[in-house]
């Protein structure tokens, strides 16, 4: 982490960069927040570490429109985030400096927590990101690294940077599960299970619109959810109809365009797992069109905004299930 | 008022006798996640999950209701306004800084002019209350003067080893204590003292205890609004509502319409401050940018709110936003932030 700084203050001292886009120490061990820094007295509080899983792509779209550089440090899955970004316009590359950081898998302390483990005063992660030692004031207590993982981080997509201008730290290999493995045992269900299944899992949301506003894909300046002429409101689910419409509706128009970066699950206050909708779109893809990765590059046309006379026939796609 | 026991084992039968007679809410447990409901047999009624998602004020003031429906009948239309609330219920398991939400909520709905959908409600319900057995990190409602140990309800409950302990603390709760007196056995009052005394050194031991709240008050407008500290702390806010609809005090409806087809739903619902439309009026929005969006939830609950309700501040300590805030955000920091920036000066 201390090299992350002394580059960082290296950057805003030669003047490459105007201020720094990174992540500052919270006032617990798990919440750190993203946060711009302009001077090198400021970076004595930047911290980077497993609960600094926030994507940070989304975030420069602001920071294009500022005067100057603005440097930022992309985890691996965030680099996908930020080429598809780059790909839509709505980021400047010539206004990034990005540093590429290492990944060791992100933490989730809402898995610390269905552990039964309360009153949390700190966690300390060991150098090599095995063990966490979680200080409580109801005694102290060990959990692996990995089981405190997100999701994403079981089925991540690669350490590797897909853009950077420079890349510091180490990476470790994350993956203990089947990707789609979720998705099938979904596919596998009945059409009343699937249905019970996303009722339940959707009736919880309480529409605060966080899936929506933490997602790169979603970047419209305006939401049509947003709009008072639009007759649904963005705030409130007005029948179980509408439970389901706002997610759906969002899970399409990203479809193609979603890196599966997981920031809908994480945020989702209601832990419903939005990104499995993304998922099934993302199989899909693969499978009509030819495996396709949105973000692994800034140039390729999308297979759902590219027509050729190879595309799938909407037959095809219909017999699918 | 005499205390009561109830063996833990025997509580669904207790709640099925609560059910009997009228409205049951409970905390359950549905697709992993704790929250309030309607209480049936099948039920899964989660108690030792601390905090619900959602903080049980819907049960009161529900995250949209319907108020009227216009319907068109030939070229007439017909305006059928929403039944209020007539039927008694029981909210069984909520929380001291969930039941100072209320009380806030009072200050709003209760003050003229009366919003009679609210007042329905709560002349309706009766409120069971669980003193908090094992506080979390994020909790400081001690913070605002709220005490986990003694919840200030019509019936309070403390679990002391393999028993619930009961006692009524108003007129209400003697009314439901004697429906289901059958069910309950003489309880041991030096027990649940022993037990608020062990909540509350544990409430000493929370890291937010000693947050201070010098400063907030019903005139500190002038010299927090201007601060350059917003422009700092607003930043990763993502201007979603959860920090909004988990909390159990804030209060901002909007009121829409919802087309039918033959007519529309009058409806209202909860509101964000953090939303781009809110308080959109004909002329435009008064707050134009997430900075000011975002410094107006923080001032109206340490500073409006109070300069409006004799010194009530419309933060209980919940915690729910400092555990929820999807960019680790929240009423806690903002204060700390404030009281580095004076003790900068």
């Amino acid at each position: 982490m201390q090299e992350l700084i002394n580059r960082a203050k290296e950057l805003l001292a030669d003047g490459t960069v105007a201020r720094v886009l990174g992540w500052r120490e919270g006032d617990m061990s798990y919440n750190p927040e993203v946060a711009y820094f302009n001077s090198a007295e400021e970076l004595d509080k930047f911290v980077y570490n497993g609960f600094c899983a926030a994507n940070l792509s989304k975030y420069m779209i602001e920071a294009s429109k500022l005067e100057g550089k603005t440097l930022v440090f992309l985890k691996p899955c965030d680099t996908y985030s930020f080429n598809q970004l780059l790909k839509e316009h709505r980021v400047d590359r010539e206004k990034a400096y990005i540093i590429g950081v290492g990944c060791c898998g992100k933490l989730n302390v809402e898995a610390i927590k269905a552990m039964g483990i309360k009153g949390i005063q700190s966690i300390e992660i060991d150098d090599a990101c095995e063990t966490l030692t979680v200080k409580t004031i109801y005694g102290d207590k060990t959990v692996a690294y990995k089981d405190a993982m997100l999701e994403r981080c079981h089925v991540c997509k690669g350490k590797e940077h897909m853009v950077y201008d420079e890349l510091m730290g180490e990476s470790r290999d994350t993956v203990d599960a089947e990707r789609f493995a979720e998705v099938e045992r979904i596919e596998a269900m009945s059409p009343a299970e699937k249905f019970a299944f996303f009722q339940a899992e959707l009736s919880k949301c309480i529409r605060c619109n966080a899936c929506r506003n933490v997602c790169p894909a979603c970047s419209c300046r305006k939401c049509v959810f947003d709009s008072n002429k639009f007759d649904s409101a963005q705030k409130a689910n007005v029948d179980s109809f509408e439970e389901k419409m706002f997610h759906i509706i969002r899970a399409f128009h990203v479809a193609g365009r979603c890196t599966d970066c997981g920031e809908c699950s994480r945020v989702c206050p209601q832990g419903i797992p939005l990104h499995l909708f993304n998922r099934k779109f993302i199989k899909d893809i693969n499978k009509f069109y030819g495996e396709f990765k949105a973000g692994e590059d800034a140039e390729t046309k999308g297979p759902l905004t590219n027509f050729t006379f190879d595309d799938v026939e909407p037959c095809d796609a219909v017999e699918r299930g | 008022m005499d205390m009561f026991k109830i063996a833990k084992a025997d509580l669904s039968k207790l709640l099925a006798a609560i059910a009997a007679e009228q409205d049951l809410f409970v905390p359950a447990k549905v697709a992993g996640q704790t929250n309030f409901t309607l209480w049936n047999e099948e039920t899964a009624v989660d108690l030792d999950t601390l905090k619900t998602v959602k903080s049980p004020k819907d049960v009161f003031f529900p995250q949209s209701e319907n108020l009227y429906t216009v319907k068109k009948e030939d070229k007439k239309y017909k305006i059928t306004p929403e039944e209020l609330c007539s039927r008694d219920f029981v909210v069984f398991g909520m929380k001291a800084c969930d039941i100072q939400g209320v009380k806030v909520l009072d200050r709003v709905f209760l003050a003229d002019p009366v919003d009679t959908f609210y007042a329905a409600r709560r002349a309706h319900g009766t409120i069971v209350a669980l003193a908090c057995g094992e506080p979390e990190e994020s909790c400081f409602c001690s913070v605002f003067g709220v005490d986990p140990a003694n919840p200030d309800a019509d019936v309070a409950l403390w679990v002391v080893g393999d028993d619930v302990c009961w006692k009524a603390l108003t007129e209400k709760g003697e009314a439901l204590t004697a429906k289901v007196e059958a069910l309950l056995s003489a309880g041991d009052e030096a027990a649940v003292e022993a037990k608020k005394a062990e909540i509350n050194a544990i409430v000493e031991k929370l890291p937010y205890a000693d947050l201070d709240l010098e400063g907030w008050h019903g005139d500190a407008t002038k010299e927090k609004f201007d601060s350059p500290v917003w422009d700092d702390l607003y930043k990763p806010c993502l201007a979603c509502g959860t920090c909004t609809f988990v909390c159990p005090t804030c209060q901002c409806y909007d009121i829409k319409d919802y087309d039918t087809g033959h007519g529309i739903q009058r409806y209202r619902c909860w509101d964000s401050c953090m939303y781009s439309d809110f308080t959109m009026m004909a002329h435009g929005n008064n707050r134009t940018s997430q900075l000011q969006r975002f410094r107006q939830r923080f001032m109206h609950k340490l500073v409006y709110f109070p300069a409006n309700n004799d010194g009530m501040y419309s933060c209980v300590g919940c915690g729910r936003c400092v555990d929820k805030c999807p960019a680790s955000l929240n009423i806690v920091k903002v204060i700390k932030a404030f009281k580095k920036e004076e003790a900068a000066k």
